[in-house]
């Protein structure tokens, strides 16, 4: 990281530095800068479009504008009076914490001891969550579906939440093994000469240090939920349980596209916190998906 | 031989007993504690089976009506139920539910299984005690003994909780979802309605044999893999070249661009998918729109839904995934070009190579290969992406030829149609168990290239 910082300080330096350009590299300038801006209209036009749309008076697709004439508010308020979309909110919350937590404890320790433990069953350990991870979350849910369905089970957020964490264990123990088994052994040893408990070691030492993982997984985990599709719309059935992701599918399958511009407003807010923590969080994020490939 | 003190039982003498009766080895090797410990399983294991089947003195014993826990379960597994439901003078009765029979069987078996593992412990433990007392070992009371292997335990209690988690919500379902590819539970053979029996390898020969079904997966699992690979590719060269753009000198604000270009890959992905199966809508969407306005077309486009132009429908769905994707890459290949050193370049530019030279033999090797990993996941990643397809273009635009597919499904909605909206069970079942063997073998072919497994 600190390899990252310097390089692109020394690379804005050079900039400055830069002499005044002869007219062959200010043509190439003009056209690496027209590139730039096609690409970033293209990126930012469907945005536009869409956030556009949430402010359009009227309710179908035809009505949807990037930029529209007499922009309203109403959508916004109907989507929380005459939708649902608050209740689907509350549950995408409460899966997603549900799921953040379980899923940071719970990998932090199991990627912990499978790094710092030598024990019997290790190995045979690692290499099942290594193929269970390579098992679809879908193909599971499938079968996750057909149990819970017989038993009755179906319908419960918290059952989705837990589902979800299982789902995403093997995955995350393999990457904080692999974060744990870069950092330092020597302070562990340290602390085990002075008398500390293995329990101790992974509180005070090496959980602090875990933290770039431990932040990129608790992200992970935490939009995850408010994307999801397959899982809830397989386990969750009743109106009154469904997720932001499931009602907002819902609410565009209508075929005449009559609710359009209120699944806009819907989309915006469902979107602006989590590309906001994105584009705060992407040093993180990109470390910790090159991380995963490194060691998976 | 140095006989021991207490007569000196041979050592297969308190294996066998521990083998018989849990924990009775330990007890002849006069160590009650551990006696009790292992007992208290074994005690465990006829309690429960007691305690929740139907015996009594004289009976006509049968595993359906009789069976506990593990025997009733254990039947079920391999029968899927004899009694189907029947109507009767007194109504209807009630038959057996061949899937929660095989749910239960399976949650048995996995629980036998555990407890052999305790079983197995006590019978080496009884025989190896033995062994080392005749040959002259002090003898350790069960009090030292659980005490080291509790010391020696911190990992599995640890691990415990995770492990119980991923056995109940992972390899349970795995091992039905395995065990359902063998039966003939599909929408016409529901339960409790219908038994459901075992079938062998009759649902694997449908899928190969029947032709409308071997059309219908050879045609999606080839689009699959023309899916997944232009799909890695396009997002990878797309996401190089901007990074490469982005590290240029000459860019101004860098950042700004940067953030921008980020943004797609910051938005969640059902919203923009949504959002571009809105703007490609056929009949209302604003791009057919925009393009008769100009004149592009006289009438609107069905991008997803008109059968005639399956290419457009896949072309188009590549084209929105490229937006998805790129960003991703970018970011990542931006990362690497930050720690490409200065004197490479100078290097070659010493030794008289243009930028193009430079590109194409420092930028484009280095990068390779950090980002090669993960082309491999991604193209996994790809192959089952669900996301893109299923909100896109729901699989259309329909395809005469196939079974319960479009022109634009991926093995994997196609696997989602055939289980949500046609309840075909076991075929579901089979699909999954090909896309495990093709997705596990890509997977282990690139960790065996990893260091990863090495440093297992």
């Amino acid at each position: 990281m600190t390899a990252t910082l310097d390089a692109t300080a020394r690379a804005r330096a050079a900039r400055k530095r830069r002499p005044a350009a002869p007219r062959g590299e200010r043509l190439a300038s003009a056209f690496l800068h027209l590139e730039l801006l096609v690409v970033a209209i293209i990126v930012v036009f469907p945005l536009l479009w869409i956030v556009g749309a949430s402010f359009s008076p009227g309710d179908g697709l035809m009505d949807a504008e990037p930029v529209p004439d007499g922009a309203t508010l109403d959508h916004y308020v109907s989507l929380f009076t005459e939708t649902d979309y608050g209740r689907w909110y509350l549950n995408s919350l409460y899966v997603a914490v549900l799921n953040t937590v379980g899923s940071v404890v719970l990998s932090a320790l199991c990627g912990y001891v499978f790094s710092r433990i030598r024990f019997k069953g290790r190995k045979a350990g690692l290499l099942g969550i290594l193929i269970l991870q390579m098992f679809p979350t879908f193909l599971t849910a499938i079968a996750v579906y057909m149990l819970f369905l017989n038993f009755g089970l179906l319908d419960s957020l918290t059952g989705l939440a837990l589902v979800s964490i299982a789902a995403a264990l093997p995955y995350n123990t393999w990457l904080m093994k692999g974060y744990t088994d870069n950092l330092p052994a020597s302070l562990d040893e340290a602390a085990a000469i002075d008398g500390a408990s293995r329990w101790t070691i992974f509180v005070k030492i090496v959980l602090p240090l875990m933290r770039p993982m431990l932040t990129f997984v608790a992200i992970t985990q935490f939009t995850m939920p408010w994307m999801d599709f397959i899982l809830p719309a397989l386990l969750l059935q009743s109106p009154e349980k469904q997720t932001v992701a499931l009602g907002l599918f819902a609410m565009i399958e209508d075929v005449y596209q009559n609710a359009f511009t209120t699944f806009a407003a819907g989309a915006v807010i469902l979107a602006v916190p989590i590309t906001v923590l994105y584009i705060v969080l992407q040093r993180y994020l990109v470390t910790g998906a090159s991380a995963g490939a490194e060691k998976g | 031989m140095r006989t021991a003190h207490k007569g000196g039982l041979p050592a297969p003498v308190p294996g066998l007993a521990s083998a018989l009766v849990w924990g009775a080895g330990q007890l002849l090797n006069r160590q009650a504690g551990k006696a009790a410990f292992f007992f208290a399983f074994f005690a465990a294991l006829i309690g429960w089976e007691i305690g929740t089947g139907n015996y009594y003195a004289g009976m006509d014993y049968d595993a359906r009506g009789n069976g506990g826990f593990f025997v009733k379960g254990l039947w079920g597994l391999f029968t899927l139920g004899t009694q189907p439901r029947q109507m009767t003078v007194t109504g209807l009765t009630d038959g057996d539910n061949s899937i929660v029979l095989m749910a239960n069987g399976l949650i048995a078996l996995l629980t036998l299984a555990l407890l052999a593992i305790v079983w197995v412990w006590s019978i080496r433990d009884a025989l190896g005690h033995r062994r080392a007392r005749n040959a002259g070992a002090p003898h350790e009371t069960s009090r030292a003994y659980f005490k080291r292997v509790w010391e020696g335990a911190f990992a599995y209690i640890v691990l415990s909780p995770g492990l119980v988690l991923i056995v109940f919500m992972s390899v349970l379902p795995v091992l039905f979802g395995i065990l359902v590819a063998f039966t003939d539970y599909n929408r016409d053979n529901l339960p409790p309605k219908n038994l459901v029996n075992w079938v062998g390898f009759e649902n694997f020969a449908t899928v190969f044999a029947v032709p409308s079904w071997t059309a219908t997966f050879l045609g999606v699992l080839g689009w699959t893999f023309v899916w997944a690979v232009v799909a890695t590719a396009t997002t990878y060269a797309a996401g190089f070249l901007q990074a490469v753009l982005l590290a240029n000198r000459k860019v101004r604000f860098p950042r700004v661009w940067r953030s921008v270009f980020l943004l797609p890959w910051a938005v969640p992905g059902i919203v923009s998918a949504l959002v571009f199966r809105s703007m490609f809508n056929g009949q209302f969407g604003p791009i057919s729109q925009w393009l008769m306005d100009i004149g592009l077309t006289d009438e609107r486009v069905y991008w997803f839904t008109d059968p005639s132009h399956p290419n457009l429908a896949r072309g188009v769905a590549l084209l929105v995934n490229l937006w998805l994707g790129f960003p991703f890459f970018m970011a990542l290949v931006g990362g690497v070009l930050t720690n490409i050193p200065d004197s490479y370049y100078e290097a070659a530019r010493m030794d008289g190579a243009g930028p193009l030279q430079q590109l194409r033999h420092i930028t484009f090797p280095v990068v390779h290969r950090t980002v090669s990993p993960l082309l491999i996941l991604a193209f996994v990643s790809n192959f089952n992406n669900f996301g893109v397809i299923y909100f896109l273009t729901q699989g259309g635009p329909d395809n005469a030829d196939y079974r319960f597919a479009g022109s634009t499904d991926l093995l994997i909605t196609w696997l989602f149609n055939l289980t949500l909206d046609n309840r075909l069970y076991n075929i579901g079942a089979v699909m999954s168990m090909l896309i495990f063997v093709i997705v596990g073998t890509i997977s282990v072919w690139n960790l065996n290239r990893s260091k990863a497994i090495r440093e297992l």
